[in-house]
């Protein structure tokens, strides 16, 4: 299996690394990183608990080879919260009893990063819509909606503060 | 300082309390059974059988080990040498662990492939070479009782496992034959599974100086596991103190991290005899095709009453598919397991339910999806019959339950099957389901369309719960009586450890379990810390399933704090130099009755404990309680379902959907919503999507998650929840459960809404999940497409 060398940068911080050609991302996030807050849930690209954004866009990191990433910038739920700070999405998700067993959580928030990224105010169906690549298998995703609704305000109101 | 502001300070029951677990969740710091990385670990993963049935010719590892990184294949006769090669399932059956000679399902383990990584172990897998002798294939339950069937087991007599059978059978027979009318229904709950998101997996680290296993697993149940891993591993110098069981963060639970896998014991052996840690992690396909599978119940319900819509009687002939061997983790007396709770909500004169287990060429397991050991084929069944009885009689379905349900005044309530129902208020549940639905009004608009020609249709079921399990006079695993556990420990500062022999797996234990003991002693829910999981430190428990949590390890808190509390008495009247007796209790504090300022806090008292505590008193503020519930608790509820169906495509719409839960006092009402909308939405996938079916030769239909369609939040309905609080009459603070409640009662309400849509059209039942194709051709056959 051939080798390559390939450089990443992930949620800020530029790496290096060595891999074989088949090593899938979210292994390399995992395994060769350490940042195991980017869960494997079903090797098939249907669950999206490995969910990490690829230069901005959700891409479900199973799927995805880490040579593919060469150049890349890639952010993992380990990167939203900022100086110790939650992400306005990680704040809803506390807030609004988003979350229950945590292991979809990490995928499904960057999916909802990415939706309040490229839509802002989504209505309840955009959001349904937006995340209905992450299974969840706890919530009945009720309090996601309601979660993602609170950071889409947050969100809004902080961009409002910055523009004042 | 009024009581009431001290109450909501302790952040006791009924405080919408956010969850401390999220801490770690939220910024991806769970640790997950994959999370965890031991150096020099190795990677276990598993060869499995293409064939349903076949003996096993020769297993050929050369290629395989001549891979670099490949260290070892393991082999049933491997693990024969250790006698290891077979355990027993909780039903007292034999479970293989890696076969000698056949294999008896798709999917079953055939060899291990031991390797320094995860990726070589892979290729390690797809270089084993197998030769198999396929042998005939059983699938069908029924055929496989017929006389001459293929048979499942070399060391059974045939293919029927046992019979089981409950209630009075002369006088239910008798009641049927005198009855006025009747109806029967052939009712199928197909086979499912839970699909948690994380799948099942453990890393064994045997530590051969000290002889000593470490065993971190995806377990709902840690301390059963240790017990059951000391006992079929005895003879092999493996000894109970020097077995430690962790289950870590787990990703989803629901029952399928109950069972014993045969991957957890390979991981074991594996790492006994290398002396290095080893993991196994199953992908999905293995978790789907050979973990613990839920239902498979071939149902002939049968009701019977009078022309004026009474109740009387009920009768249920079961055969239940437990595939190659019975490996459900039901209480070891109960091989059906609550199955009898089948005469629901309902007042019935007399009921006789039998069922019989047998063995296909399937996966083995059968409860595992959030059911409460069965429930859910009792409710579905009675619940779809209930509908059948009122649509036959032209009664109206909500009227026809009002008429026929137990009454307030009953209770305590014993059933025609023997169960005492601790407390309920039906009738107040289902009216505030119809009222915050409007159901009248519904019926109205059902009829307007109908004339239209357009198809929708109102379910409702009124389900009653058993969960708690259990009173031990009744209740064991394998002779383990189902008691379960709590250990406070206060610190001298008035800071709380507590430990439990439960496990959560996402209900969220560290919140709610320390609001119960916040609100016994006064003490804020943030000062107190809850550990659940580790054999090592927790009290030995029974562990968390079939939502036995609050009703067992959640009443053990609130004794245990108690029995602190009466401590904490004696303490304070020595501090205060008072009779005990003349001491009051509020929240977090004792004072002198008259003298509301002569009083002492429950923090002070903690200090006392440790550094002025009273003559001939043991120093220290701490207490265990091991609790074993005098009865189950009857969670109950109503729910009312409004779908629309598409005549073109045959599509079911749930347009509505109301919940109306009654668990009793709610120690987290955020929580509890919670667990109600994650089961109503574990209720709407067995009715309207997931399935697992066999071809004929035993090939799996349903392997992965594009052939096992879980709900998006696409399709997932917008719920809707009410609720009524009828405490439980034994439990120490009023709680039932609810962690099953929503699955349990949902799939009838979808069904019977479906039917209720197609009854005029002549339908009387349609078996779930119910399809778009299934409803299509259902309207097809009578005529009733768009085009027809």
């Amino acid at each position: 299996m051939s080798r390559h060398n390939i450089q990443v940068t992930i949620n800020g911080k530029p790496y290096q690394a060595e891999v074989e050609a088949r090593l899938l991302l979210v292994h390399f996030l995992r395994e060769n990183l350490n940042l195991t807050g980017t869960h494997i849930g079903c090797d098939t690209t249907s669950c999206g608990a490995c969910t990490v954004l690829f230069n901005g866009k959700a891409v479900k990191s199973c799927t995805v080879f880490a040579v593919q990433a060469d150049g890349a910038e890639i952010r993992t739920v380990e990167g939203l919260a900022t100086n110790g700070k939650l992400h306005p999405i990680q704040e809803g998700f506390h807030e609004m009893h988003g979350l229950q067993c945590g292991y979809c959580t990490p995928g499904m928030m960057m999916s909802a990063l990415a939706l309040l990224e490229q839509n802002p105010h989504p209505t309840e169906d955009e959001i349904r819509h937006g995340i209905s690549g992450n299974l969840c298998r706890c919530t009945g995703y009720v309090n996601i909606v309601k979660a993602i609704q609170y950071a889409a305000e947050k969100m809004a109101n902080v961009k409002k503060e910055v523009a004042d | 300082m009024a009581v009431a502001e001290v109450e909501s300070k302790v952040h006791g029951l009924g405080f919408r309390r956010k969850r401390v677990e999220d801490a770690r969740f939220l910024r991806g710091q769970g640790t997950y059974i994959d999370d965890i990385k031991l150096p020099g670990m190795l990677h276990l993963d598993i060869v499995r059988s293409p064939y349903a049935h076949a003996r096993i010719k020769a297993i050929k590892t050369e290629k395989a080990l001549a891979i670099p990184g490949v260290l070892a294949v393991i082999d049933g006769k491997t693990l024969q040498q250790y006698n290891v090669h077979t355990m027993p399932t909780l039903m007292r059956d034999t479970q293989m662990v890696l076969p000698i000679d056949t294999v008896k399902y798709q999917y079953q383990e055939v060899a291990a492939v031991l390797a320094t990584d995860r990726y070589t172990a892979a290729d390690g897998v797809a270089a084993v070479e197998v030769e198999y002798e396929p042998l005939p294939v059983v699938v069908d339950p029924f055929k496989a009782l017929e006389p001459g069937a293929p048979k499942v087991r070399e060391d059974k007599e045939s293919n029927h496992i046992w019979h089981w059978e409950w209630g009075d059978k002369e006088k239910t027979n008798r009641d049927f034959e005198n009855a006025e009318v009747t109806v029967k229904q052939q009712i199928y709950i197909p086979r499912i599974h839970v699909a948690s998101i994380e799948t099942c997996g453990c890393v064994a680290k045997w530590n051969p100086a000290e002889g000593h296993l470490t065993l971190w697993m995806t377990t709902q149940a840690p301390h059963a596991i240790r017990t059951v891993v000391a006992l079929i591993t005895a003879h092999l110098g493996l000894s109970e103190e020097k077995i430690r069981v962790i289950s870590p963060d787990i990703g989803g639970g629901f029952g399928g991290k109950v069972p014993a896998y045969p991957g957890y014991v390979i991981a074991v052996a594996a790492s006994i005899v290398t002396g290095a840690p080893v993991k196994w992690i199953e992908d999905r396909t293995e978790n789907l095709a050979a973990d613990s599978f839920a239902r498979d119940y071939h149902i002939t319900a049968e009701l019977a009453g009078k022309k004026d819509g009474t109740l009387t009687s009920l009768r249920f002939k079961t055969i239940a598919d437990h595939g190659y061997t019975d490996a459900a983790a039901n209480p070891s007396k109960f091989p059906a397991g609550l199955f009898h709770i089948c005469t629901g909500s309902y007042d019935f004169k007399s009921a006789f339910v039998e069922v019989d287990g047998v063995y296909t060429n399937k996966p083995p397991g059968g409860i595992a999806y959030r059911c409460s050991f069965r429930v859910t084929e009792a409710v579905y069944a009675i619940e779809r019959m209930a509908d059948i009885f009122a649509h036959e009689l032209g009664m109206d379905p909500a009227e026809f339950r009002l008429k026929n349900f137990i009454k307030p005044e009953q209770f305590p309530y014993k059933s025609a099957l023997g169960w005492e129902y601790d407390s309920g208020n039906y009738h107040a549940a289902l009216r505030k389901a119809m009222d915050i639905i409007g159901y009248e009004e519904l019926r109205k608009e059902q009829a307007e369309k109908r004339k239209r020609g357009e198809l929708m249709g109102i379910g409702i079921s009124s389900f009653t719960e058993i969960v708690g399990a259990g009173p031990s006079h009744t209740f064991d695993i394998l002779g383990l009586k189902m008691f379960d556990s709590c250990e406070i420990r206060v610190h001298p500062t008035g800071k709380v450890l507590a430990r439990f022999g439960t496990k959560s797996q996402g209900q969220g234990h560290e919140t709610t379990y320390a609001q119960i003991i916040a609100e016994e002693l006064g003490i804020p829910a943030e000062h107190i810390k809850v550990e659940e999981g580790d054999t090592d430190t927790a009290p030995y428990g029974l562990g968390t399933y079939a939502s036995r949590s609050t009703p067992t390890a959640g009443a053990a808190a609130a004794i245990a704090a108690r029995k602190i509390r009466e401590k904490a008495r004696k303490i304070a009247a020595h501090l205060l130099e008072a009779a005990e007796e003349d001491l009051e209790w509020e929240t977090g504090r004792f004072y002198v009755k008259g003298s509301p300022d002569r009083g002492k806090t429950i923090q002070e008292i903690a200090f006392a404990a440790y550094t002025n505590h009273p003559p001939g008193m043991e120093a220290g503020l701490e207490a265990v309680n091991y609790y074993d519930p005098p009865n189950l608790t009857f969670p109950f509820g109503s729910y009312i379902c409004v779908v629309d169906i598409d005549r073109g495509t045959g599509q079911v719409k749930v347009r509505r959907f109301v919940a109306v839960d009654d668990c009793g006092v709610r120690i987290n009402p955020m929580i509890v919503e919670g667990q109600i909308h994650g089961g109503l939405t574990m209720g709407f996938a067995p009715a309207l999507m997931e399935e697992i079916t066999y071809d004929e030769n035993g090939n799996i239909h349903g392997a992965n998650f594009m052939d096992y369609l879980l709900p998006t939040a696409v399709e997932t309905p917008k719920w809707e929840l009410g609720e009524t609080v009828t405490p439980s009459p034994h439990h120490p603070i009023g709680a039932k459960g609810v962690g099953e409640s929503a699955t349990v009662g949902a799939p009838a309400a979808i069904a019977n809404a479906v039917v209720d849509a197609l009854w005029h059209l002549g339908v009387r039942h349609i078996d779930i999940p119910i399809t778009a194709r299934k409803v299509w051709e259902v309207l097809h056959q009578h005529g009733a497409t768009l085009d027809e």
